[in-house]
């Protein structure tokens, strides 16, 4: 039999108070498509950091053809071939896809850059696979799936012969996934190793050979997709069986408790407004989905209704109160509550604390805050477990740990844990499933539903169908800042749904 | 031993201390090189400073000089890392320091004003600079490290500009406050008897002290410390959090203008110093506030004592040999240790990083022998 490509065999790689991955077992073929599986914190970034090197396992040895090889730092695992696209992409924003396809590997002759050597290899390269890019654009004028395209080439131009794939698709629309797919598959014929880490499982089904799953740094095992099904790569993932579907009762809207009138939200690149003379109506005690590809003015919408950027024009009540012009601390206090859709940008500060975290919105109140401006630590504390309780976030020293060495996930749960115990009249949650594992969505979605039914109006806003489709009770499109559709997501298709948001249907949409 | 390294609060000390080693070991290597005779004897009377001299009472009295620069410094490194705490470089302390020098003697000088309106003057002062930057820096998104050096020199001309009003005769100085208006004079408290008499011992050393430990309990303590380090660490959760998060910056160094313009107060109100109206460089103590603050680790209590130490050996540096080397020595041997004490976070990363691996390869050691046992 041909020896693998690259083996990990048996690692193990142990930090204070956590086993990150326990006896770990990994083999790719040689020209396969292998997918790795597993939630977040699963071990899957540990596993890769050491197969570049980053970190020396205690336990396990890794093999390369057959033979032992040792990586002590990024450059052995360059220099062994290894190349990896992250899921944040390292290049250079002003440099031109060239310049950054090249850099560290610049051809030079007496200390001068031979770039048209450089242009033939990369033009030859994007041919051959059929990646397309422009050599001369600058990163920062091209879509995000011509950047992925050029992390790739970067590859490929480095030789590299074991493609690592980290969440590729995280960050693409459905067109270029597609594409990205053809491209896998394309670089595998020709004799290409891929390992592609994911939790999507439909994209797993569909382009890899082989699936290895991990579960809490365990290995699972591993299985060939022709034999398997979506439903048993989720429970090998989660260790249970996951309910797809969002159960719910039928909605029973109340009063209305949003309404906003001709909202008009500049954008901050280009001249125009992304959002449009924006109306519309949430009600409590039912959940309104704002549904729509990415770059529709959804975000600018958000952050016109929550304060985080001025309007242009528009009218915002809340409850019957007027607060177009209250504050963001305003809206707060009166009863918005808001999941923001980068929890990294704006959800947290990534240097506090857990508990410090967890009253980000409320530290002033008499409760945690003397009358002379002293913070009451132990009130702080006490709060925070029982956030951390109630929510199950979990994290390696309870209220004290750092928010930056969390996991994705438990970050998420700790924004929701605040954001809904503040009992607000509107919750606006925008992507809060972004990039996390399906038994953090199943928990996510029951909070939402369950915010509902305690008489809460929701406003979700969403690119993921699946969730455009089972966890409202009306949906409302986005295309080009402008809502153009109202669909009713127990009577439409993701055909029809697709339609309104690639603009090809619209309707007059009076709320 | 290990596990005390891994506590940060050591580690801040331990780096500091191989900082200040290798200072000292560099300045005397450079004392070395110009003229080898004397280098022994000069590096050891920079560490010993007051302890130099054989008198008790004499000691006592040098030491109550080192003792009242220090406060100003204190004061200033104060500034820098208050602000630093926020996310904010605040060079411009330096500027700030020098405004507060020039609302101070002026008051003093030419209205006859008495030493706690003075002090509160040189107060306002820095903080109305620390506003400009702040505002700059909120508004205008002006990086605050540009706009404050350009003040610094601004607010050093204005100052030569402003005090040759108030200054002797025939020489560049400003007038003794003590022949002047001595009401002027920050009191004693009879603390000077505490140092042999010396009379620039003042209120200022205690009110000093209670300041630094002001400034850690509102940075760790208080809503006010809370909400100003969440802007300094991530201003858009700030503002998401419905933070104010401009005026945050802007009262960042309003505040931290307020304390380097209280150190000048606390050095020229004493009658220690006087200010020189054609000097052309801004004066040094809010750039070695710089050291100082992070010589201590960043933390207001470790800045007591690296401003001491900084004050310490810029004191000691009168009393290299000057038969063996020319005067301006001590300043270079000086500011050679505290360029080195600059140095404090990337030692403690070093070290973090020499523990880490460290005990990975013991780990790896217990594991192989325990695997060997395990096949017997």
């Amino acid at each position: 039999m041909e020896p693998y490509a690259i083996e990990m065999l048996h690692i193990t790689k142990r930090f204070p108070g956590i086993v990150a991955n326990d006896d770990i077992t990994l083999q790719l073929k040689k020209g396969e498509i292998h997918a790795l599986l597993g939630e977040n914190g699963a071990g899957k970034s540990t596993l890769m950091s050491v197969l570049f090197g980053l970190y020396q396992p205690e336990e396990g040895i890794i093999k390369k053809d057959g033979a032992e090889v040792k990586i002590n730092d990024p450059n052995d695992a360059n220099a062994l071939g290894i190349g990896m696209v992250h899921q944040h992409f390292k290049l250079v924003e002003c440099f031109t896809v060239l310049d950054n396809i090249i850099m560290g590997v610049e051809p030079c002759k007496m200390g001068f850059l031979q770039k048209k050597e450089a242009r033939e290899k990369v033009l030859a390269l994007s041919e051959k696979y059929g990646l397309k890019v422009d050599p001369d654009a600058k990163i920062e004028d091209i879509t995000v799936g011509m950047q992925q395209r050029t992390e790739i080439l970067k590859m490929l131009y480095r030789d590299n012969e074991i493609l690592i794939f980290d969440e590729p698709t995280a960050v693409l629309t459905p067109q270029e996934i597609s594409e990205l797919m053809q491209i896998m598959k394309s670089l595998a014929a020709e004799g290409k190793s891929i390992l592609f880490i994911s939790h999507k499982l439909n994209e797993i089904m569909e382009v890899a050979d082989r699936c290895s799953v991990l579960r809490k740094g365990k290995y699972i095992g591993t299985v060939n997709t022709k034999d398997t099904t979506i439903e048993e790569l989720s429970a090998m993932m989660v260790g249970r069986n996951v309910n797809f579907h969002v159960e719910k009762k039928p909605a029973t809207p109340g009063d209305v408790v949003l309404s906003i009138e001709n909202m008009t939200v500049a954008s901050k690149v280009h001249k125009n407004n992304a959002v449009k003379n924006v109306s519309l109506k949430v009600r409590a005690g039912e959940i309104v989905c704002i549904a729509g590809i990415d770059g529709n003015g959804q975000s600018e919408f958000v952050y016109g209704l929550s304060g985080l950027e001025p309007l242009v024009s528009g009218k915002i009540t809340l409850c019957g109160k007027d607060m177009t012009a209250s504050s963001i601390r305003q809206k707060s206090i009166l009863g918005i509550s808001h999941i923001p859709e980068d929890r990294h940008k704006h959800g947290l500060v990534l240097d506090y604390s857990l508990e410090d975290n967890l009253v980000l919105q409320t530290y002033f109140e008499p409760q945690f805050t003397s009358k002379w401006g002293f913070l009451l630590r132990k009130n702080i504390r006490e709060y925070a477990e029982k956030l951390i309780d109630q929510y199950d976030v979990r994290s390696g020293q309870g209220p004290a740990t750092t928010a930056r060495s969390m996991s994705g996930g438990n970050q998420q749960k700790a924004i929701i844990a605040r954001e809904i115990d503040k009992a607000p009249e509107l919750l606006i949650a925008v992507q809060p499933t972004r990039g996390l594992d399906v038994g953090a969505i199943e928990y996510i979605h029951k909070q939402l539903v369950a915010q509902r039914d305690a008489g809460k109006a929701v406003l979700l806003v969403s690119l993921e169908l699946d969730e455009v489709m089972d966890v409202p009770d009306r949906i409302l499109v986005m295309y080009e800042g402008e809502i153009v559709g109202e669909l009713d997501p127990k009577k439409t298709t993701q055909e029809e749904l697709g339609l309104y948001m690639a603009g090809a249907k619209r309707d007059e949409v009076t709320v | 031993m290990k596990k005390a390294l891994k506590n940060p609060g050591v580690q801040a000390f331990v780096a500091s201390v191989i900082c200040i080693i290798l200072g000292l070991l560099i300045g005397y290597i450079v004392l070395l090189f110009i003229n080898p005779e004397g280098a022994a004897e000069s590096i050891i009377n920079v560490i010993k400073n007051f302890f130099t001299w054989s008198r008790a009472n004499k000691k006592l009295q040098q030491f109550g000089n080192t003792l009242s620069k220090t406060m100003p410094l204190l004061m200033c490194s104060l500034s820098i890392l208050f602000a630093y705490k926020v996310g904010l470089f605040n060079i411009g302390a330096a500027g700030q320091y020098v405004a507060g020098s020039c609302a101070c003697l002026y008051a003093a000088l030419a209205w006859g004003w008495g030493w706690l309106p003075c002090m509160i003057f040189a107060i306002v002062a820095g903080a109305v600079l620390g506003a400009v930057v702040g505002m700059l820096k909120s508004y205008c998104n002006v990086n605050e490290v540009i706009s404050g050096i350009m003040l610094n020199w601004i607010s050093l001309y204005l100052t030569n500009t402003l005090l040759t009003k108030v200054k002797e005769v025939a020489s560049p100085y400003t007038m003794y406050i003590k022949d002047v208006n001595p009401s002027a004079l920050l009191p004693n408290a009879g603390l000077d008897k505490l140092f042999n008499g010396n009379k620039y011992i003042t209120i200022a050393v205690p009110l000093a002290l209670f300041i630094a430990i002001a400034v850690s309990i509102i940075l760790n303590r208080t809503k006010l410390g809370y909400e100003l380090k969440a802007t300094g660490s991530n201003k858009n959760a700030a503002k998401y959090a419905g933070m104010a998060e401009k005026r945050n910056i802007v009262l960042t160094l309003v505040i931290a203008g307020g304390l380097a313009g209280l150190g000048a107060a606390m050095l020229y109100l004493t009658g220690y110093m006087r200010w020189e109206c054609t000097q052309s460089s801004v004066p040094g103590m809010g750039f070695n506030g710089i050291a100082a603050a992070f010589l201590g680790g960043l933390n207001p209590i470790g800045a007591i004592f690296a401003s001491f130490f900084i004050q310490h050996i810029t004191d000691g540096g009168q009393y290299v040999n000057t038969n063996f080397y020319s005067s301006q020595i001590s300043d270079l041997i000086s500011s050679v240790i505290i360029y080195l004490c600059g140095f404090v976070l990337f030692i403690k990363l070093t070290m973090t990083g020499m523990i880490n691996r460290s005990e990975e390869k013991k780990l790896q050691k217990i594991k192989a022998a325990s695997s060997e046992g395990g096949d017997r």
